[in-house]
């Protein structure tokens, strides 16, 4: 029996009518194109009454295909069939015919237009006549989620997801969870201690009963789709059992390698080889730094076993667990695994490298600091206790020059972004630096003052009017060490004038850029990444916390760079998200998905096992499968899609070489139905 | 009732405004509170004082205020703007600093407390002489189309003078309507004539001063109302060459309000001080006939 | 121009000096240019008036109080006016303008300006009032290039009464010289 096609015209207000002859459009369409037995046009298509339309004539009219000429299928695809699907037409018979984001906004000319609308509505006639009742995939949910990344993105999105009842695995690749805010001291617009807000939000991880946390591990690999990864997280050799140790600190009392720079206090402080990164790490276990160890150093040199090496070994013996040490030299990488269904990326960014700014001195002159740095000193749990001291040789500075942008918004140095935190952290800093040393003076070199949040305006101008931080609008040229001073050379573009700063110590807004492998990482969750390496939302506005991976979220500055509201706004959005996909024991997905054919023995499968589909699948959806014989020896290895994975993208579909592979809704015969439906004069 | 006159050095007898003080004082002989001349008033110091010595402008101004005060005077007029918005200033500045206060007492020799309320020309008028001017109203000009031009200190500082809307005053368009004129509409009505700088900077004056009368003429204004000394003398003492500097025609009146209000009230031209201005004004006179 | 900045000449301390004298505070200004934007006489100076707020924030003492901008300043008030910030511009300008003077900075190519307050000032510390003919008459000898442009006028202000020939002298003249004298 052939197809009753009814075609609906809309008519967008004047959106498309302005252009589109749209009764001409309804008019050819019951005239030219076969099978259609009922046109008409309405306003606003996708209103109520418009709607309501729709599914009366399906009944009355009987139809058993529709075309919509209407806006994107992006807009009212799922509107129009859900409609259908009212009235107990399968959905996948439904068509958008776009004729308004490709014609009515593009032609000027509206007898262009209507001959355009007339042959975009033929087209997808012509489609709609091959349409086949298609069923939504159903997906069993794991009801767990896994977190990567253990800064405030992480943990305020591993506390909502386990608030909301769900297991959570977080994991974390430092010792302690707590990224960068840990190291900050106080935070913008309110200067309140960062520590003092971010522990608790620590302890509640660890005491929380439906939070797994690895800390020390990474993740290895990433498998399965939306509702059911496979997770395999590498447990780094810690050298200690977390299970037996009970944080007392004998072994780092005892550690003789004390000049091993500290990360969390950014190269100002010292640590040991055995050690806890910061007093309130989560957890408050020591880990050993094997580069750095006597021992370990000693057994690589000898090329023994690490347990072999009687160089040091004062650590265990101070130990005080018995009868087995808490502390385990012969401990290896473990690799264990995890099952979860959705997953928050939440991996944090870093601060820009010193030395790319050799005019600044970065990295080269003591006293030449990054924004990071700062934090630490002026962090009452920093290497100086909160003073702000000097480097070189702890003298306070009573010049003090801060330069903003510092790989931000400088193209020659690849990085053309804002940081958007800076103006805040600088502003922030100038006020600490003023706190802490009162007759001092703060210059701030900028470009812009970029200080978009509630309250933030306010906090940059006390900056300036109240603590007497001295802004300069220019960028700075150089910096150049002049006996125990730093030669700032600077502008001051609102008087036009040169600025010469003989300062005692420089602050870099460092920018905040990717991590050095995300886009590795990246890879290895399928997702995409924008040209800085940040992460890529799928919609910049609509969709801000979804990656381009179904069950894939995006929380922090892995994202992009923001500050801690935002990014703890954004792990809550991705907490949210990640619930209402954990909420339900079952996914329904859209059934436009590929498949790779299979047939009757002999031939089992026209697919010839060249795999180029598999290559330019985004989504590692394409499986190997071995199709075996009774006596389990492989007859031929064929590709399989897995439907969990693929996004129905259709790229292997296009690829393949022996046209095995049908993209459902969007099959070969389809495509070319709608070539050959356009009138070429 | 009887209000303090403080006439300033502009506009008394024999200097180079008078026409504005001999108006203000003749139209107050028919309409209006009796004003009284403020015995032994002395200069405010205008632009010079205040621009090179904040204490000396604030003590030349304060003493008249003091001087007010001691012959019980609880409103003063002003009817030079620089006068009134340097009073009106010195006594903030006094109000606000009580060091200054000790000092500017010390050096005028009398107390001041400053309870005396200050008020420009416009201000007595509307305050005082609206009804006044409809009950006495003799003569109404036909179709006299009158830009109102108030200069700066008439409204500015805002927040100190409170006196109209410093963008877009209306108190001398009323004032213009209530003898039967017409204001017009125009853009120029708070800019900058150059004021002090006519001796010292013409130049600047004349730039300013051709920018304002193009705009009044380009409004259809047949004459411009100033209620201000300085702009007065820019404006119209300085037309002629205003005129030859930018090779052009204005030949537009430049009238004081009071003399407005005079004519309205048929007080005869010459007692207002009429022939007295540069260009004539007898295309205004006439109108009034 | 080079502004140096160095522990022996730090550049807050004239912000300072002047927000402790004149109770205006500089550093308010966020530098919008609206204050530029609406001056008449911006035209004819050589730095434009958020500069000159700009060099007593960063210091640039000597650029602030020898600009021809402070004396060009007609004191119309407009900047004050309208700053979104309150910043009492035109009142800063009178500050300068003291300052400048108190330092022997003056700009000598505003010397008719200066003059004008000094003879303007002259004839108040003499009579009490200003008697235009006298105050005129010192200012032209001081600055006779000047008396040429107004020798149109004077003729036809005699002639109209408006210039009178002889100076009115206050009965407080001598408190008026007393004022003077504390107060310069």
């Amino acid at each position: 029996m052939s197809k009753k096609i009814g075609v609906f015209v809309c008519h967008c207000g004047t959106n498309i009518s302005a252009t589109v002859d749209v009764e001409k459009v309804a008019e050819e369409a019951k005239k030219k194109n076969p099978g259609v037995t009922y046109t008409t046009t309405h306003k606003y298509m996708c209103s109520d009454p418009g709607q309501k339309l729709l599914r009366d004539k399906i009944k009355e009219e009987g139809l058993t295909g529709i075309v919509v000429a209407a806006c994107s299928p992006k807009m009212h695809e799922r509107t129009f069939r859900n409609a259908a699907i009212k009235t107990g037409l399968n959905p996948y018979h439904v068509e958008i015919s776009n004729i308004r984001e490709q014609c009515s906004w593009v032609h000027k000319d509206k007898a262009v237009g209507t001959t355009k609308s007339i042959d975009l509505v033929r087209m997808m006639t012509e489609k709609t006549r091959k349409d086949k009742s298609l069923k939504p995939i159903k997906v069993h949910v794991t009801k767990r989620a896994l977190v990567i990344g253990g800064g405030i993105a992480g943990i305020q999105a591993a506390l909502d997801i386990a608030d909301g009842g769900n297991e959570v695995i977080l994991v974390e690749r430092e010792a302690s969870i707590g990224g960068h805010m840990a190291q900050l001291s106080e935070t913008f617009p309110t200067l309140d201690c960062s520590q003092c807000i971010m522990t608790p939000k620590m302890v509640e991880v660890a005491q929380h009963e439906n939070i797994k946390l690895y800390t020390w591990s990474e993740i290895e690999a990433v498998g399965g789709y939306l509702g059911n990864f496979d997770i395999k997280i590498r447990k780094k050799a810690r050298s200690v059992d977390l299970d037996l140790c009970t944080g007392c600190s004998s072994c780092w009392q005892v550690c003789p390698s004390k000049k091993i720079k500290s990360e969390f206090d950014m190269g100002l402080g010292n640590r040991t080889a055995i050690y806890v990164p910061f007093p309130q790490a989560i957890p408050s276990k020591p880990v050993i730094d094997r580069e750095n160890c006597l021992l370990f150093k000693d057994a690589r040199k000898k090329n023994i076993p690490p347990n072999d090496s009687k160089v040091c070994r004062k650590c265990i013996d101070a130990c005080p667990i018995a009868p087995v040490k808490a502390i385990d030299y012969s401990q290896e990488d473990e690799i264990v695994e995890e099952k979860v269904g959705a997953i928050v990326v939440a991996t944090g960014y870093r601060e820009l490298e010193d030395g790319l700014y050799g005019e600044y001195g970065g990295g080269k002159y003591k006293d030449v600091i990054t924004g990071l740095q700062f934090e630490r000193l002026a962090s009452a749990s920093g290497p100086t206790d909160g003073m702000i001291k000097r480097p070189s040789d702890g003298k306070e500075p009573e010049i003090i020059v801060f330069i903003q942008c510092v790989g931000s918004r400088d193209p020659s140095k690849g990085c053309s972004y804002c940081s958007k935190t800076c103006c805040m952290y600088t502003a922030k800093h100038t006020m600490l630096y003023k706190h802490k040393v009162h007759h001092g003076h703060a210059y701030v070199f900028y470009i812009d003052i970029r200080c978009a949040g509630k309250s933030y305006e306010e906090f940059a101008q006390r900056a300036i009017e109240e603590e007497g931080a001295t802004y300069l609008r220019g960028r700075v040229s150089r910096v150049y060490q002049k006996g125990d001073k730093l030669v700032v050379l600077g502008a001051d573009t609102l008087t036009g004038s040169v600025v010469e700063i003989e300062a005692e110590m420089v602050v870099l807004a460092s920018a905040m850029k990717a991590q050095d492998d995300a886009g590795e990482f990246a890879r290895k969750l399928s997702i995409q990444y924008d040209k800085d390496m940040f992460f890529s939302e799928i919609h910049p506005k609509l969709k801000p916390v979804e990656s381009s991976s179904a069950g894939i979220f995006l929380a922090g500055t892995c994202q992009g760079p923001k500050d801690i509201p935002e990014a703890v706004a954004q792990a809550g959005a991705a907490a949210s998200k990640v619930l209402a996909l954990l909420s339900s024991d079952e996914l329904e997905r859209e059934p436009v998905v590929a498949r790779v054919d299979r047939q009757l023995p002999p031939v089992f499968s026209t697919c010839i096992g060249c795999f180029y589909c598999q290559k330019v699948c985004p989504y590692s959806a394409i499986e190997q499968e071995d199709i075996k014989a009774r006596d389990g020896s492989v007859i031929k290895t064929v590709a399989r899609v897995n439907e969990g994975l693929c996004q129905g993208c259709g790229l292997c579909a296009a690829t393949c070489r022996s046209k095995s592979i049908e993209l459902a809704g969007f099959n070969d015969e389809q495509i070319y139905a709608e070539i050959n439906a356009v009138e070429f004069n | 009732m009887r209000i303090g006159y403080y006439p300033g050095c502009a506009i008394t007898t024999g200097s180079s405004s008078e026409e504005y003080g001999t108006s203000v004082l003749r139209v107050s002989q028919v309409i209006g509170p009796e004003l009284e001349e403020i015995h032994d008033w002395n200069c405010c110091g205008a632009s010079s004082a205040h621009a090179t010595n904040h204490k000396l402008s604030t003590a030349l101004s304060i003493r008249n205020i003091s001087l007010a005060e001691k012959y019980g005077f609880k409103e003063i007029l002003a009817p030079c703007p620089m006068c009134s918005q340097r009073l009106i200033i010195s006594q903030k500045d006094v109000a606000d600093d009580e060091k200054l206060k000790k000092e500017v007492e010390d050096a005028i020799e009398m107390p001041c407390n400053s309870g005396v309320k200050i008020l420009n020309y416009l201000e007595l008028i509307k305050n005082y002489c609206m009804d006044d001017i409809a009950k006495n109203l003799k003569k109404t000009p036909k179709d006299l189309k009158i830009a109102s031009y108030y200069g700066c200190l008439l409204v500015r500082p805002p927040k100190v003078l409170q006196f109209d809307d410093p963008e877009d005053p209306k108190s001398m368009d009323e004032i213009v309507k209530a003898i039967g004129a017409k204001p017009v509409e125009w853009e120029f009505k708070t800019n900058c004539c150059g004021g002090g700088f006519t001796l010292s900077r013409t130049d600047v004056v004349l730039k300013l001063t051709n920018d304002i009368l193009e705009g009044a003429v380009e409004a259809g204004a047949d004459a411009i109302a100033v209620a201000c000394p300085m702009c007065h003398a820019n404006l119209d003492m300085r037309q002629k060459k205003i005129e030859k500097e930018y090779n052009r025609k204005f030949n537009i009146p430049i009238v004081y309000i009071s003399e407005l209000i005079g004519l309205a009230l048929d007080l005869g031209a010459i007692s207002l001080g009429l022939n007295k201005h540069f260009v004539e004004t007898e295309s205004v006179v006439n109108a009034f006939s | 121009m080079k502004i140096k900045i160095s522990l022996n000449e730090s550049s807050s301390d004239f912000a300072k000096e002047v927000e402790e004298r004149s109770g205006i505070k500089v550093r308010e200004c966020y530098q919008c240019g609206k204050c530029t934007a609406g001056c008449p006489v911006a035209y004819e100076m050589d730095y434009m008036p958020n500069q000159i707020i700009r060099f007593v924030q960063i210091g640039a003492k000597r650029e602030a109080l020898t600009s021809r901008t402070i004396w060009l300043c007609a004191s119309c008030i407009t900047c004050t006016t309208r700053c979104p910030k309150e910043v009492k511009i035109a009142e800063l300008m009178d500050v300068l303008r003291e300052m400048s003077l108190e330092e022997g900075l003056a700009n000598p190519l505003e010397k008719n300006i200066t003059t004008f307050h000094k003879s303007f000032l002259n004839s108040i510390k003499k009579h009490g009032r200003i008697s235009e003919l006298w105050m005129l008459n010192e200012y032209k000898m001081k600055r006779p290039k000047t008396a040429l442009q107004d020798l149109v006028v004077a003729p036809q202000l005699i002639s109209k009464g408006k210039l009178s020939f002889l100076p009115h002298d206050i009965k407080g003249k001598d408190v008026i010289k007393r004022i003077f004298e504390k107060c310069e």
